[in-house]
């Protein structure tokens, strides 16, 4: 697929912005702060209703007003369809589809696919495991948007559930308490056993395709591993460090089918009770599940050089494009992909084999504040961004 | 900012549920520019309810007097009863006219966030409700949610041991829609709770 036509109202430091692209490879350059990312974060948003920058919606929204709009002519095949998602400041996002009546925003998930590659993404590698949870649950919901639902779902008990476990603290907890945290297990164990069946299958598919990514980009001797830890398996400490668990013991979750992980999970919060109590948090939870990524048989957090994290988060995303080829491999099913800034950042030999990895696909948005950091293979149209706007016509 | 008098009336409105501040100064104005006798009998409305509408002492229900209507109907049901969040709810499924038991009137869903436990319902009320052993059913009509749904839960668990018929309304598809519109989650909760038709 791609992005025939994107507009953008009151998005970031744009009042008003149209931008005509086409399939094949479109880079924008211009000075830093002018809003190169700030379109390329527009397409992204379109395809996982949030940023890649930000958590909240309130700095997309143009200093002082209320409502953004982003509009976008999708492509895909011969079917076309206009995307448009209203940003509202302390109200509900909504979506229109082909200009009908507005729906709520998680309609729109599933129609545009993109992969973004950015600078942030090294918080992939070398962060907190917040930040591999979202990239497995933001790939899980643009495949199967089905499981907004899922992850709302569960975010939703946990929020509830803890604000239970943290009024219980303190030598406060009493039958009636007790009563109440029994329903709240049973509902976060049936909603977590939803999101976790649906993480270890994504990962289930996506292992393959991150080693092959990894070893395209390096050639290099070492292998590239991912693997799901869930907290079922063994509580894991505040830093991600399993107390115990080992590699084996996650894998006997693959078989098990939601039933039965939900009641795995009531097992493991009966086991976890006492010391649920004591922090006023629920310790057991896809909440606290980690991906494991690991080179060489090493974990790449701590472990990685620097350049090696870089070619562990590329692969996570060239991972996720080749699960979207694999899932819809019809002529104009392929994702769009966006590389943020990120052949700056880059050795030029990991530049020249992610340029030559991406050349082929069928939209390819680039941004890059100096033109000379573009390797050649991705020749294609250049736009320039300017104050204010953009400046089409170059070449 | 306005001042005094006109500002204050706009701060009132503005504490009600689903009033922001643009509407409650829409509505101030509206009161301002509006007759002096249609704005007394809103008041005189308004002083009335709260002197007069009280809470029924055995459903939780509004009623002007110690029990309300439905209560007090002999022609009513007493073997079924149907347990609501709010006394809004009771009137939503009066429209039914299909149901002929009587009501309890929780008074909210369990819900940690906002503090509300299974203490600050009427929950202790329904037991009580059921001590005489007349109650041979209790429909569960919490609100599908994730607050009403811990809720129905919580109750189907503390009336298991009583021995009464616990029921909760299905959740499926509308009537008169159509499947194509329905979302997942309503389409999956319409599967599980299939019927035999044959």
């Amino acid at each position: 697929m791609y992005v025939e036509h994107l507009s953008l109202t009151d998005f970031r430091s744009y009042a008003q912005v149209d931008v005509e692209l086409g399939p094949g490879v479109t880079v924008l350059v211009g000075s830093n702060g002018l809003g190169k990312t700030n379109l390329v974060e527009a397409i992204g948003y379109l395809a996982t209703l949030g940023s890649h920058r930000v958590s909240s919606d309130v700095p997309l929204l143009r200093f002082g007003t209320e409502q953004a709009m982003i509009r976008a002519m999708i492509v895909r095949g011969a079917q076309k369809t206009l995307l448009e998602v209203e940003i509202n400041s302390g109200r509900a996002n909504r979506g229109r589809i082909n200009r009908a009546n507005p729906v709520r925003a998680r309609e729109l998930l599933g129609i545009c696919r993109t992969v973004l590659f950015a600078p942030e993404d090294l918080a992939l590698v070398k962060s907190d495991p917040s930040h591999r949870r979202r990239f497995l649950d933001d790939l899980l919901v643009s495949l199967l948007p089905r499981h907004a639902a899922t992850r709302s779902d569960f975010e939703r008990v946990l929020k509830q559930r803890n604000a239970l476990l943290k009024s219980a603290r303190a030598g406060k907890f009493s039958s009636g308490h007790e009563a109440t945290l029994e329903v709240w297990d049973q509902h976060m164990a049936a909603a977590g056993a939803q999101l976790l069946r649906a993480r270890l299958d994504l990962v289930e598919r996506l292992r393959p395709h991150v080693a092959r990514a990894y070893a395209e980009l390096t050639e290099g001797p070492k292998e590239a591993r991912i693997d799901y830890r869930s907290t079922l398996s063994g509580p894991l400490t505040d830093d991600g460090n399993a107390e115990g668990a080992t590699a084996g013991e996650a894998a006997d979750l693959a078989g098990l089918s939601v039933p039965e992980l939900t009641e795995r999970y009531l097992v493991a919060f009966a086991a976890a009770r006492r010391r649920e109590l004591e922090r006023g948090i629920s310790l057991v939870g896809p909440h606290r599940d980690e991906l494991d990524l690991i080179l060489g048989g090493a974990p790449a957090r701590g472990f990685a050089s620097h350049g090696e994290t870089w070619s562990m988060a590329l692969s996570l995303r060239l991972g996720s494009y080749y699960v979207f080829l694999e899932d819809a491999p019809a002529e104009g099913q392929s994702p769009v992909l966006i590389l943020d800034d990120v052949f700056a950042e880059l050795d030029v030999q990991r530049r020249e084999r992610l340029a030559g990895i991406v050349a082929g696909a069928e939209q390819v948005l680039v941004t890059a504040a100096v033109e000379a950091d573009i390797p050649d293979k991705l020749d294609g149209r250049r736009i320039a961004v300017v104050p204010g706007g953009i400046d089409e016509g170059q070449r | 900012m306005y001042e005094g008098a006109v500002q204050e009336l706009i701060d009132e409105l503005g504490r009600l549920p689903g009033i922001g501040p643009k509407s409650a100064q829409r509505l101030a104005f509206h009161i301002l520019e509006a007759d002096a006798e249609d704005m007394k009998k809103l008041v005189t409305a308004i002083t009335t309810v709260k002197e007069r509408v009280k809470f029924c002492s055995i459903c939780g229900n509004v009623s002007e007097q110690e029990t309300c209507s439905i209560c007090r109907d002999p022609r009513r049901d007493p073997t079924m009863i149907c347990v609501v969040e709010e006394s809004k709810d009771v009137q939503a499924v009066e429209r039914t006219r299909s149901f002929r038991g009587r009501y309890h009137v929780l008074g909210g869903a369990i819900n940690p966030i906002a503090g509300i436990g299974p203490e600050q319902l009427r929950i202790r009320e329904l037991l009580n409700r059921l001590s005489d052993g007349q109650i041979e059913e209790i429909i569960i009509a919490t609100d599908p949610n994730l607050e009403g749904e811990a809720t129905a839960t919580y109750l189907a668990r503390m009336l298991k041991t009583i021995g009464v018929t616990v029921t909760r309304l299905a959740s499926g598809l509308p009537v008169g829609g159509d499947l194509e519109y329905a979302d997942e989650v309503t389409l999956g909760r319409a599967f599980e709770g299939r019927r035999h038709l044959s």
